[in-house]
């Protein structure tokens, strides 16, 4: 039986009086003091999220295309191959036959059939083990990676922040949103969690150390996972195991954007998502702001005109200084609403996330 | 480490209890409350004249985290709120035992503070908690 996991900035963590958590089997920090502060640092400058604990999986030859065209909802086939240390990259969810969700990831094309998946980390042994069994048959390898740590960079200043700390600063400055540079042994992807622009970095455990000590040196804040959930959830980005599991479709939970059906591609769930279609999905997700004090939280019950339905996730917004959710609720509530919180009635609004992009509030307040 | 002023009394339940000149009490939540309650979002408090029993809830504090019931160690009536916290609620964080004070109460039996835990009861009490 193993203990609980540390990331290769453990030490910095602990050194930083880092309030330390154990989240999926790893101890990582919730905050450095105060998750408000960090959450307004990524804000209005850039903060830096240990994110190690993520499962990195690398998929490679002759069959990967195939094999992931046929696993994921999104149609890897549609990555183009970059030239010059480039790739892109998109985000998926990968189905049950059912069409329940078994985990949400990002998979970057790193060559022509190389790819790199980074999936949770509380779903790390069944991914793994719904991964590797249905590779019979496919010409390929499957590879876990925890050899390599991630740091993420994020806010309005963060890319031109971290571009500092590498050669190819053109390069990285020139990224599109969802594509990577390799620059040497790191990955440096334009992708995030947060709503705001930034990278997420994918390198060798033993220089991770390195970089988090640059970063903080170009007074980049340290955030924990109390921030990363705010964030997150301001910019109306899913957390599996919440706001989605494995018996919520995506066409429940705000995902419909990330399944490619154009195409005859078979994939694992398409005749269940196609049945639904055909048969009218009852639940949406939306977007919930509650009016008065108080913290929607996952679980609450929530009553629109046209039913009951349930708060997915939720938490205290910072930059909007209300709570607010995510939720799943009858197709077609709009306008107001109640919440149950503790056995009172809580007046809310259902709004389309998401709440917060750029720095910018997008929701009427 | 977690700071544990000598001139006050403590509850298991994280409060602490001041005495006011007048002999009305001061109560709010300890310095390892609002660590292990982490930013705090909301405060809810008693309006003037609240009646409260000894062990009942008498305030809300609500972090990002969860929201935590403060209960009232001696039976007593609310005298005075801390109208701060209705849009500083942060001060429970920065400064627990001074500006974020929850609220003042006239206890029935006043000796009944003594029965409360002194500040060495109360650093052994949270010492063991960690172990």
């Amino acid at each position: 039986m193993t203990g609980i996991k540390q990331t290769p900035l453990y030490a910095s963590h602990v050194r930083a009086g880092a309030r330390m958590v154990e989240f999926a089997g790893w101890s990582m920090p919730l905050n450095y003091g105060s998750q408000l502060d960090e959450h307004h640092a990524v804000r209005g400058r850039a903060g830096a999220f240990d994110v190690s604990h993520m499962t990195i999986v690398d998929v490679s030859g002759a069959d990967a295309e195939r094999y992931l065209r046929y696993v994921f909802a999104n149609d890897v086939g549609r990555l183009q191959v970059g030239k010059d240390g480039h790739c892109q990259a998109l985000y998926s969810c990968m189905l049950r036959e059912d069409g329940g969700v078994l985990d949400d990831l990002i998979v970057y094309r790193l060559a022509k059939s190389e790819y790199r998946v980074v999936v949770n980390a509380a779903t790390r042994e069944k991914d793994l083990d719904w991964l590797v069994g249905l590779s019979g048959g496919y010409s390929l390898e499957i590879l876990e990676r925890p050899d390599l740590a991630m740091i993420a960079v994020q806010g309005p200043h963060a890319r031109e922040l971290v571009a500092v700390a590498y050669e190819n600063e053109g390069a990285l400055l020139a990224l599109q949103a969802f594509w990577a540079f390799r620059d040497d042994d790191a990955l440096i992807a334009r992708t995030g969690y947060t709503g705001e622009d930034g990278f997420e970095i994918i390198l060798p455990a033993d220089r991770a150390e390195e970089l988090w000590a640059a970063l903080q040196s170009l007074d980049i804040t340290a955030c924990g996972l109390g921030a990363r959930d705010t964030l997150r959830l301001e910019a109306g980005l899913n957390l599996y195991g919440l706001d989605m599991d494995e018996t919520v479709s995506p066409l429940e939970c705000g995902l419909r954007w990330t399944v490619r059906m154009k195409s005859e591609r078979d994939f694992i769930g398409r005749d269940a998502l196609e049945g639904q279609l055909a048969n009218g999905v009852s639940l949406q997700q939306s977007g919930l702001i509650l009016k008065g004090k108080g913290v929607l939280r996952a679980g609450y019950v929530v009553r629109t005109a046209e039913g009951e339905g349930v708060v997915s996730s939720g938490t205290f917004s910072p930059t909007l200084a209300r709570s607010i959710a995510l939720a799943r609720i009858p197709v077609g509530s709009s306008g107001e609403c109640e919440v149950i919180i503790r056995d009172r009635a809580n007046e809310a609004r259902i709004v389309t996330p998401p709440f917060v992009r750029n720095g910018q509030i997008k929701i009427e307040h | 480490m977690s700071e544990i002023p000598a001139e006050l009394r403590y509850t298991k339940e994280h409060e602490w209890v001041r005495e006011h000149d007048d002999g009305t009490l001061v109560l709010g939540v300890t310095d390892h409350a609002q660590v292990s309650l982490g930013d705090l979002v909301f405060v809810e408090l008693p309006e003037n004249d609240t009646a409260v029993e000894a062990g009942n809830a008498c305030a809300v504090v609500e972090s990002v985290k969860a929201a935590s019931d403060v209960y009232l160690p001696l039976s007593g009536t609310i005298v005075e709120k801390n109208d701060a916290l209705e849009d500083a609620p942060e001060l429970v964080n920065s400064d627990p035992y001074g500006d974020g004070w929850l609220l003042r109460f006239k206890p029935d039996t006043p000796a009944q503070l003594e029965e409360l835990l002194g500040c060495d009861d109360y650093e052994r009490f949270i010492a063991e908690l960690n172990d």
